[in-house]
């Protein structure tokens, strides 16, 4: 599972202060220590509290790209901001996101075709998130169909089944594992899997044990990468160990170390 | 309409490791050998790059090798006792890419030569060629550790390929490269888990030397779990196109030592009417067990016979013809 470390994000009081102050300090320290911790993509959101998305999303790609050299997901609702973010990339990003909703997906995969990058598609649409498997693969199902009409490689697609917080909505839980099986099977070559992993401990009491365990779980149903915490040392650990025991890496002792430096 | 045939894609790439230093690099050599470097399996030209042509070290020992079948001694037997004519002989009339000195004489329950001995030794052999060098010591650990310590110092900056490094060795070996400009064999015993843990070892002593590891998985000769040594090396091999660093170096085979203990090399027609001619026999075990290695991805081919080294050299030579 790769992980879109998170931390870059306007929700955040550090980042949304440095987006108002131009400071990058903040931003660079945590792509850099993101980075360090394992993570093979840096999500940057802008926030909520910003005023000019655009202005501040491109400000984002820049100084993060001076810190390092990962890959970034650019997640914002804007997707004018989102577009002024791929201009500035330096390497193929990936868009955060886009719902099964006809006019977005036109404009995110033509998007998707012109920059050459990666597409978050997720699970619902103007009706909102369904409950069951089968309707979110339905909806899977037309993404994976526009992807492949804007002339996307499949593999570039990341369907997010969408994950609700286990206390509010436990019985989406099994149907997001299953959704996530199923994904695997709508395409030759497949799409990718990706999940917001935080989700599913909103407003829990152990946070951090219901990410890693879900993480797990979900892997062996076929996630392949997760907008997560990246500095979480026991879900990265979590997560080498479940790369292992799914056989995705050849083991040796210093597993969890290597997985840790597959940056360095 | 025309078939599109499937390529498979990989995202990452063997690593190059260069052998041997010219005068400007502070060695000695004519020339450097260059290995690795794949970017698809073995000679699938049309799905990757295979830079490198694999080559072939042909093995030279420091005393007469006694326990070497007769059959080989047509061959060597008039430079059995010098081993920098040995080596001449190997690159000259043979081909050989590399000579591969084995210290056998150091052996403290044989000969029990000192390492300034050794030290001679190589230095002639150095004189007698002009190709990158390979050194192994005689298989006691604690020996070794003294002669290959001696022999990196003496021939600082000739980048010679220091065997071998093990689990519970690899400090020294791993030191001696580092301080003396050479690479090193990182040895697990046909174990793919263990040869990742090594590399990984030596790299947090030095992560340059990571571009300076050769990884000997120890192979078997055919009939005696060449498909299992296979396996092995395939799966590293996938594992280093996927993207597993630890695992992306060169690999190495030390052939003829396997073969030519086996019965197959030794037992004559005489005994044994229904296996055919030993000489012919034998050879074809060696060159069939290094043929079977070059597809699983095996760089280097440390081997004793000149005809089955010949064999070698022209089915590498069809294997790295464009198919693409």
């Amino acid at each position: 599972m790769i992980i879109i470390g998170e931390r870059i994000n306007g929700m955040f009081r550090d980042i949304a202060e440095a987006i108002r102050e131009k400071n990058p300090t903040a931003v660079q320290e945590w792509a850099k220590k993101q980075e360090a911790m394992g993570a093979g993509y840096l999500d940057l959101n802008v926030g909520p509290a910003v005023s000019d998305r655009v202005s501040a999303m491109k400000w984002l790609v820049e100084v993060t790209q001076e810190a390092s050299k990962l890959p970034l997901a650019l997640d914002s609702t804007d997707y004018d901001a989102i577009e002024a973010g791929l201009e500035l990339c330096k390497q193929p990003a990936m868009i955060n996101s886009v719902p099964a909703i006809q006019d977005k997906m036109d404009r995110i995969f033509t998007m998707a075709s012109k920059y050459n990058a990666e597409v978050i598609g997720l699970a619902m649409n103007e009706e909102g998130i369904p409950k069951d498997a089968e309707s979110r693969v339905a909806l899977a199902m037309e993404l994976v169909a526009n992807c492949d009409a804007y002339g996307v490689p499949l593999d570039n697609l990341y369907i997010d089944p969408l994950v609700l917080p286990c206390n509010v909505g436990q019985d989406h839980g099994p149907e997001v594992f299953e959704t996530l099986r199923q994904i695997k099977l709508l395409s030759d070559p497949p799409p990718k899997t990706t999940v917001g992993l935080s989700n599913i401990s909103q407003g829990t009491a152990d946070r951090e044990l219901i990410n890693r365990i879900f993480a797990v779980m979900a892997m062996a149903c076929g996630l392949d990468s997760a907008i997560a915490d990246a500095c979480d040392e026991e879900l990265v650990s979590a997560v080498a160990t479940a790369r292992i025991l799914l056989n995705m890496d050849i083991y040796c002792d210093s597993y969890v170390d290597v997985f840790k430096s597959q940056n360095l | 309409m025309a078939v599109e045939i499937f390529k498979e894609k990989y995202r990452s790439q063997v690593r190059e490791v260069v052998l041997g230093a010219t005068k400007e690099e502070g060695g000695t050599r004519a020339k450097t050998v260059k290995v690795g470097g794949q970017t698809a399996l073995p000679f699938l030209h049309f799905e990757g790059e295979n830079p490198n042509r694999p080559v072939v070290a042909m093995e030279v020992w420091d005393i007469v090798p006694e326990e070497w079948p007769a059959n080989l001694k047509g061959y060597f037997e008039d430079v059995y006792d010098d081993a920098a004519a040995w080596a001449k002989k190997c690159v000259e009339e043979y081909g050989a890419d590399l000579i591969a000195v084995r210290f056998k004489g150091a052996d403290p329950d044989g000969k029990d030569a000192s390492a300034e001995d050794c030290v001679a030794t190589l230095k002639k052999v150095l004189e007698a060629v002009d190709v990158p060098l390979i050194v192994y010591g005689c298989g006691k650990t604690e020996k070794d550790s003294k002669v290959i310590s001696a022999l990196a110092e003496a021939a600082a900056g000739e980048n010679l390929l220091l065997g071998v490094a093990e689990q519970e060795n690899y400090k020294i070996v791993a030191s001696a490269a580092m301080a003396h400009k050479h690479s090193v064999i990182a040895q697990s015993p046909i174990d793919i888990n263990i040869a990742k843990q090594l590399n990984i070892l030596i790299a947090e002593m030095s992560t340059p030397l990571l571009d300076r590891i050769i990884i000997d998985p120890t192979v078997a000769a055919l009939g005696y779990g060449l498909e299992y040594s296979y396996s092995i090396m395939e799966r590293a091999r996938f594992g280093a196109l996927q993207g597993d660093r630890m695992l992306a170096m060169p690999c190495i085979a030390n052939v003829g030592q396997e073969v030519w203990v086996k019965k197959e090399a030794h037992i004559s027609e005489e005994e044994m009417p229904e296996w055919g001619g030993q000489v012919e026999r034998s050879l074809a075990w060696e060159a069939a067990t290094a043929m079977a290695l070059l597809q699983s991805g095996i760089d280097i081919l440390v081997m004793r016979h000149p005809e089955a080294v010949k064999k070698i050299k022209s089915h590498v030579d069809e294997l790295m013809q464009d198919n693409s």
